[in-house]
């Protein structure tokens, strides 16, 4: 084991939701620095129990809307009213009302897109992508904490375990992980 | 945090599940052979397509002579299936987007395969705008690009444009929101996989995907404004669908009604369509503890009251006929009922006036057998609204001399076939290869939301916030 090129890991394993939470909170109340927890499904007041910031992604997507729909007006009033100007049926050569559907299809396209397309990027998701798995079962029923020795080098891991066992964890793992 | 599981009401997954039982029920036929009853419908499916793809042939290489169309009636079987296949559509929109505004745990199941079906429905409704152009291969003249004409654009005022951009936009956002919310159920299939290939691949589709709370976080928010984006989005697809009628000025279409009135056909279309599928899928797949009895009665609630505002509006037609004034609207009308289409039109309101009406009836909503027969008759009856409104309003103009009648032809009928068979291609082999049920998503509601007698998850140590904390050894303390 080599400090400098692998990262151990604590990993919790529990079987419910809200015991994990309580977990979570009674965890980082005693100064243990908690690396992340992988769950199943989203649970509500996770991000409160751990700290983590709301995302920031709601700006993203208005600022990808705003920009289609910066787009749309722009593209509709040159070519409609300045490269080719048509005269159909004697109607205004630009005309905003008829703008409506496309700008409004071209906001949401653009904010759908960007957004998703920022999500993916911000998580490093995406084809080819693999992320730290610390247990499989993450995916099917268990509820994974895991702890970076690391960064609790001032800890026992041994009185971590007992912490953990004590508010509800069933196993406790130690994970080798190389960089 | 603690969840209770609530007295009043109705369970939404019955049969005690554990978060390991719904891995396992999902999973279980994306993991096994494929069934004979499954091989059945993909070769059936498949023979139907092939017949379809015939007469694609034919449409594309001897032209659009081969439809019934003639000078009078210029729109006929490819709009109305356009239009029909778009509506079915909606439905899962509104089930994974509205209903996820509402906060109506209910759709938790139906909603993986309701937005399959959207994106299956939106490429068969593309499909019929592929073939009446005849040309499908200038189809790129429907978007602005630059071209050799001197960067002659497309004309914005035409809602024939505004369509190709919704339901362009439309097909991505669907696509992507439905992929997004299949990523955290592809890590699932991806971590229990045992074949090397199955792996592999669904390692690739799953993004990676580790359950990470952050990333968890950022899906939450990405859901909820993909939900809030939606929203508006599908009502605006079948109002701009219906503007290329409404926009129009031929008496019969040229009505302010049509916006809603679409939209409320749509998701009357879309939930019946649902229905049909669901109740195949619950069976075949035996996942009746996770689409029960509760699920199906909602929706028949949503059909009921989506075809009484079709039937309202089918009223408020005639009425704003008979009381605008203008003799062309009114006959148009009176056509409509009592011209040599009437039993397009009569079919159209025994299907969806008459026929929706059952569900009043507590029993009749929760029968399966009745409610399976009833999805279909709906929509059977929202593709003659479709006939009725496009052929009926354009066979007599103004001319009595060029007065005609439409008569489906083969091809017509080939072509129609054509997106049946396509469409239950892609159903059939999204129902083998992918989770039919959100399984994420299901897992989250299971405790507050499964039968009374269910399985309690046990109250481990420290699910009780408080005294134990107590017990808990200071890890500080040396």
């Amino acid at each position: 084991m080599s400090a400098t090129t692998s990262t151990n890991y604590l990993v919790g394993v529990f079987e419910d939701d809200d015991v994990l939470m309580n977990a979570v909170r009674k965890v980082r109340e005693q100064g243990v620095k908690i690396y992340e927890c992988f769950t199943p499904f989203p649970i509500h007041g996770m991000e409160d129990a751990m700290g983590i910031k709301r995302s920031r992604l709601p700006r993203a997507a208005f600022m990808f809307g705003a920009t289609g729909t910066t787009f749309a007006i722009t593209m509709i009033t040159l070519m409609m009213g300045f490269d080719w100007p048509m005269n159909i049926g004697g109607k205004p050569f630009a005309a905003p009302p008829v703008y409506i559907p496309v700008t409004f299809e071209l906001t949401v396209l653009f904010a759908a897109l960007g957004m998703v397309g920022t999500f993916l990027v911000v998580s490093g998701l995406g084809p080819g992508s693999n992320k730290l798995v610390l247990d499989p079962r993450f995916s099917d029923d268990k509820f994974i904490m895991a702890i970076d020795l690391g960064s609790n080098k001032n800890l026992d891991p041994a009185k971590i375990t007992e912490l953990l066992k004590s508010l509800g964890a069933s196993e406790v793992n130690t994970k080798e992980v190389s960089e | 945090m603690s969840h209770v599981t609530s007295s009043v009401r109705e369970p939404l997954v019955t049969g005690g599940k554990t978060i390991k039982d719904i891995t396992n029920d999902v999973c279980r036929q994306v993991e096994g052979k494929p069934t004979t009853a499954w091989m059945i419908a993909f070769a059936v499916a498949l023979l139907v397509l092939a017949y379809g793809c015939y007469n694609l042939y034919l449409t594309w290489w001897v032209g659009l002579g081969k439809w019934g169309l003639n000078k009078t009636v210029g729109w006929a079987w490819d709009i109305t299936n356009f239009v029909w296949w778009v509506g079915i559509g909606h439905a899962g929109t509104l089930i994974s987007a509205i209903l996820l505004l509402f906060r109506q745990k209910w759709r938790t199941s139906i909603n993986r395969a309701a937005e399959a079906m959207t994106i299956f429905a939106v490429l068969c409704a593309a499909s019929f705008i592929l073939m009446h152009m005849g040309r499908p291969w200038l189809a790129n003249w429907a978007l602005p690009f630059g071209n050799t004409y001197g960067s002659l654009w497309v004309n914005f005022n035409s809602p024939l444009v505004w369509d190709v951009f919704a339901i362009s936009t439309y097909f991505t956002v669907s696509v992507v929101f439905w992929f997004i919310g299949l990523i955290p159920d592809l890590a699932t299939i991806r971590d229990r996989a045992q074949n090397p290939v199955s792996k592999t691949v669904y390692g690739i589709l799953a993004f990676g995907w580790n359950g990470s709370q952050k990333d968890w976080g950022r899906y939450e928010a990405v859901s909820l404004i993909l939900a809030g984006l939606s929203t508006p989005l599908v009502l605006s697809v079948h109002t701009i669908v219906s503007m290329d009628f409404a926009t129009s000025l031929i008496p019969g279409w040229h009505t302010t009604i049509f916006p809603p009135y679409f939209v409320a056909g749509a998701i009357f279309s879309g939930f019946a369509m649902v229905l049909t599928l669901m109740l195949i899928t619950r069976k075949v797949f035996k996942l009746e503890d996770y689409i029960t009895l509760a699920h199906i009665e909602s929706m028949n609630k949503v059909i009921l009251l989506t075809g009484s505002i079709v039937g309202v509006a089918y009223i408020t037609e005639f009425f704003m006929a008979a009381y605008s004034g203008v003799a062309y609207e009114r006959y148009a009308f009176i056509n409509r009922a009592f011209g040599p289409y009437w039993w397009a039109y009569w079919s159209m309101m025994t299907c969806n006036v008459i026929s929706p009406q059952f569900f009043w009836f507590r029993s009749m909503r929760r029968n399966i057998t009745v409610t399976f027969i009833l999805s279909i008759i709906v929509n059977i009856g929202m593709w003659f609204e479709r006939f009725v409104i496009i052929v009926t309003s354009l066979h007599r103009d103004y001319l009595p001399s060029s007065w005609a009648y439409f008569t489906a032809t083969s091809t017509d009928i080939g072509d129609y076939l054509f997106s049946f068979g396509f469409f239950f291609t892609l159903f059939l082999l999204f129902a083998k290869f992918l989770p039919v049920i959100n399984m994420a998503e299901v897992k989250a509601i299971v405790k507050s939301s499964s039968e009374p007698t269910a399985h309690k998850p046990a109250t481990v140590v420290g699910a009780v916030s408080g005294s134990e904390a107590n017990h808990s050894p200071d890890i500080n303390k040396q």
